[in-house]
């Protein structure tokens, strides 16, 4: 069904999909050359869905069934070292197995893209989202981006190649969506034509090196210490880099689709906010709907929502953060004996600028409402204004009778 | 023919002083590797010695293109390098190079993954029977008895895996069992298995000086040793069929064997064998001829398909 113009380029195609399937699209309209994959709930169908594509022609790409997610991991990493676009899915207990070779692949500076369908870690076994899994990587030189509905999933992974596999990066992405609230609902979504992506994304480079025979040649051999220092040193301002590129790739794709979410950050009704929000991922919907209703109610409240936790939008946290009365963060995720993880950076940035709270929530996928976040919000408004000590490292935790550890 | 007459390629595989031990039986291997499959040969390394003799940058150790990667990648990289190469066109001969470690243990299930997928591959697993990089652990394949820093005692209480036979139970075109005491014969299995497409895996017999406590002069004459006694078994499975390999041929005969006393007496970590323990590891090696013979029987009859 064709059904409405893109800004300026051809048709789109608008259709009916879970996020899961989204992905899968995007991966066949960047022309993935090797895919290879484990199963594991909620990211299954996405890999499914790929077999299929492959298997019938519909995608003219190599499908590695592998014995786990380390190999999977590995197989991609193989085929980029030979010059091939790749991908992967995998969530929580997958994406920990893979830890080692995330390692390898982003120290390689190879720019592999792999979608995290967020799920919480057992355990207990539970298949529910939280955000443990894909922030348990941060440190690891990989870009990690939070989708919060299934048509910024669909965008993201395109972009995520035409931001790994620019010159000026040269580093994987992580394209994260909530298990299940995103993963598995369906929504509408504005998908451009392969004519539109081929012209934006052309074949990838061979870079940063492709393995060829008849040469030698060594990646990934020892060195002197400071080699090793010195890569890191790279990687550190690939990833300074990678902020600009991930503003530009933004921009640029509205083009194609008439779409832009604001690069590293979106900023809803933050302007003239006497208060911030900060959080990731899909309930940042529901918080938008909270933030509207407490305007309603005359609360001057806005939403910054982190899209790339790496690199981290730290100038938008500072300029929206130190503008504000106080910050108020909810985190997905946790760093036992510290607070939530999300919190804890945005505290570090906003020290001796402006108050940060910390709320944790949502973990292993305790539904929150919109109403849940007008409770927590005004509450911490209320706070604030009778003068109470805001301190992140008060963190707060939101349990699921509704009352507060 | 005359070990000259080897070479076939331009790459020659591992370069002089390279930070191997002097008489590394990982060298001699990828000699051979490197002089019949150099200039096609994309090599994938797992971690393990060939890790450091590969050398520190910005000198080389091996000249060969090399894929340093993870202890428990390596089938699953090459199965992707080679995956990369057939959508690209590039005609290249993907090889792991790994240790018994990186292959038999924490390699395994990748491995196993690859063979079964039947990747056009050749896996070739240097087996010094012990993780020596980092100073002489046991592995899965160390010998009943042997002594390494795991085992500093009472020696190894379990008994070896045997790689090559699981390999085969993967249903690939070609396993084959080697070692760098006969590189004519290696040499010969490299070529074969090259001409063959497919998941291909040879087993190369690698006496390791320091790990074994023998003196460093004594590799090749260690691994010889092990095929004259017996302990080492050289065959060739290609077309579905078994043929013992003919360095190994007389020996199937135990009247010809050398007592493997000859062949443990050498190494240091044997010394505290007894008669009986001997004794024990030579009826061992009779029970390995007559499984492989009645394996091959079988294969022959047609009875295992
Ligand atoms: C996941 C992981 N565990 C442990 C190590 C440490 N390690 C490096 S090499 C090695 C042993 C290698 O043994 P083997 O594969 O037999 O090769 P060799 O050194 O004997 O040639 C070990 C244990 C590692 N690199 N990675
Ligand atoms: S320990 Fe053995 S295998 Fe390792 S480099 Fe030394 S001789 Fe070679
Ligand atoms: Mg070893």
């Amino acid at each position: 069904m064709r059904l409405r113009w893109s800004w300026r380029g051809s048709d789109m195609d608008r259709r009916v999909l879970i996020g899961n399937i989204a992905i899968s699209e995007a991966v066949k309209l960047a022309r993935v050359d090797v895919i290879s994959a484990y199963p594991i709930t909620p990211q299954t169908i996405i890999v499914e869905k790929l077999a299929e594509m492959v298997d019938s022609g519909e995608l003219n790409a190599k499908y590695i069934r592998v014995d786990s997610e380390h190999s999977a991991l590995a197989a991609v990493y193989g085929a980029s070292s030979g010059g091939s676009r790749v991908f992967t899915a995998t969530s929580s207990h997958g994406l920990l197995y893979m830890y080692e070779m995330l390692w390898w692949v982003s120290n390689s500076r190879l720019p592999v893209v792999m979608a995290v369908v967020t799920r919480s870690i057992g355990p207990p076994w539970n298949i529910h989202t939280d955000h443990q899994d894909a922030l348990t990587v941060r440190d690891s030189g990989w870009i990690i981006g939070f989708a919060e509905n299934v048509e910024e999933a669909f965008d993201m992974t395109l972009q995520a190649y035409k931001i790994s596999e620019d010159k000026r990066v040269l580093l994987p992405s992580i394209v994260a969506l909530d298990g299940f609230i995103l993963s598995h609902t369906a929504e509408p979504i504005d998908i451009p034509s392969q004519e539109d992506i081929d012209r934006w994304l052309p074949p990838r480079e061979p870079l940063p090196f492709v393995m060829k025979p008849g040469e030698g040649f060594a990646v990934g051999n020892l060195g002197p210490d400071e080699v090793t220092m010195e890569l890191r040193w790279y990687i550190w301002r690939a990833m300074e880099r990678a902020k600009r590129v991930i503003n530009e790739v933004d921009y640029e794709y509205k083009d194609i689709t008439g779409r832009s979410y604001g690069g590293l950050t979106e900023r809803y009704r933050v302007e003239d906010a006497d208060y911030i929000v900060m959080g990731m991922g899909s309930w940042c919907g529901d918080i938008k709907e909270a933030i509207d209703m407490l305007r309603d109610e005359g609360y001057r409240v806005g939403l910054l929502r982190i899209r790339y936790i790496r690199p981290l939008p730290i100038q938008d946290i500072i300029k929206y953060g130190s503008r504000s009365k106080a910050v108020l963060v909810i985190d997905r995720a946790v760093s036992m004996g510290y607070g939530g993880v999300l919190a804890g950076e945005v505290a570090s940035i906003l020290r001796g600028r402006t108050p940060v709270k910390g709320v944790v929530a949502g973990l292993g996928g305790v539904d929150m409402r919109s109403e849940d976040f007008i409770d927590i919000i005004k509450r911490f408004i209320e706070e604030y204004e009778l003068d109470l000590d805001i301190n992140w490292l008060n963190t707060y935790w939101i349990m699921k009778d509704g009352g507060r550890g | 023919m005359s070990l000259a007459k080897l070479s076939e390629s331009r790459l020659k595989g591992p370069l002089p002083g390279n930070p191997a031990c002097p008489a590394c039986p990982h060298n001699i291997g990828l000699k051979i590797l490197g002089m019949v499959l150099g200039d096609k040969a994309v090599v994938v390394v797992p971690a393990g010695c060939t890790s450091i003799i590969s050398g520190v940058w910005p000198t080389a150790g091996i000249d060969l293109p090399i894929l340093h990667v993870p202890f428990a990648s390596a089938g699953a990289v090459a199965s992707g390098l080679k995956a990369a190469y057939q959508v690209h066109g590039e005609d290249a001969i993907v090889v792991v190079w790994s240790g018994d470690g990186g292959a038999a243990d924490i390699g395994f299930a990748t491995l196993s993954g690859a063979a079964i997928r039947n990747e056009d591959i050749i896996v070739i697993v240097s087996d010094n029977e012990a993780y020596m990089n980092t100073g002489v652990q046991a592995s899965g394949t160390t010998p009943w008895k042997a002594l390494t820093t795991t085992s500093p005692i009472k020696g190894k209480s379990e008994e070896r895996k045997d790689i090559a036979m699981i390999m085969l139970m993967h249903k690939i075109p070609y396993v084959a069992t080697a070692s760098i005491g006969y590189p004519l014969d290696f040499r010969d299995k490299l070529l074969r298995a090259s001409k063959i497409s497919g998941f291909r895996f040879i087993h190369l017999h690698s006496p390791c000086p320091p790990g074994w406590r023998f003196e460093g002069g004594k590799t090749v004459e260690i691994a010889k040793l092990a095929v004259e006694t017996g302990a080492w078994i050289l065959w060739e499975y290609i077309d579905g069929n078994i043929e013992i390999s003919r360095p190994s041929i007389k020996y199937s005969d135990k009247a010809y064997r050398k007592p493997v006393k000859e062949y443990l007496k050498h190494q240091g970590r044997y010394r505290n064998l007894s008669d009986d323990d001997i004794r024990y590891i030579e009826e061992r090696i009779d029970e390995n001829w007559r499984n492989i013979g009645i394996f091959m029987e079988t294969l022959k009859s047609g009875r295992m398909t």
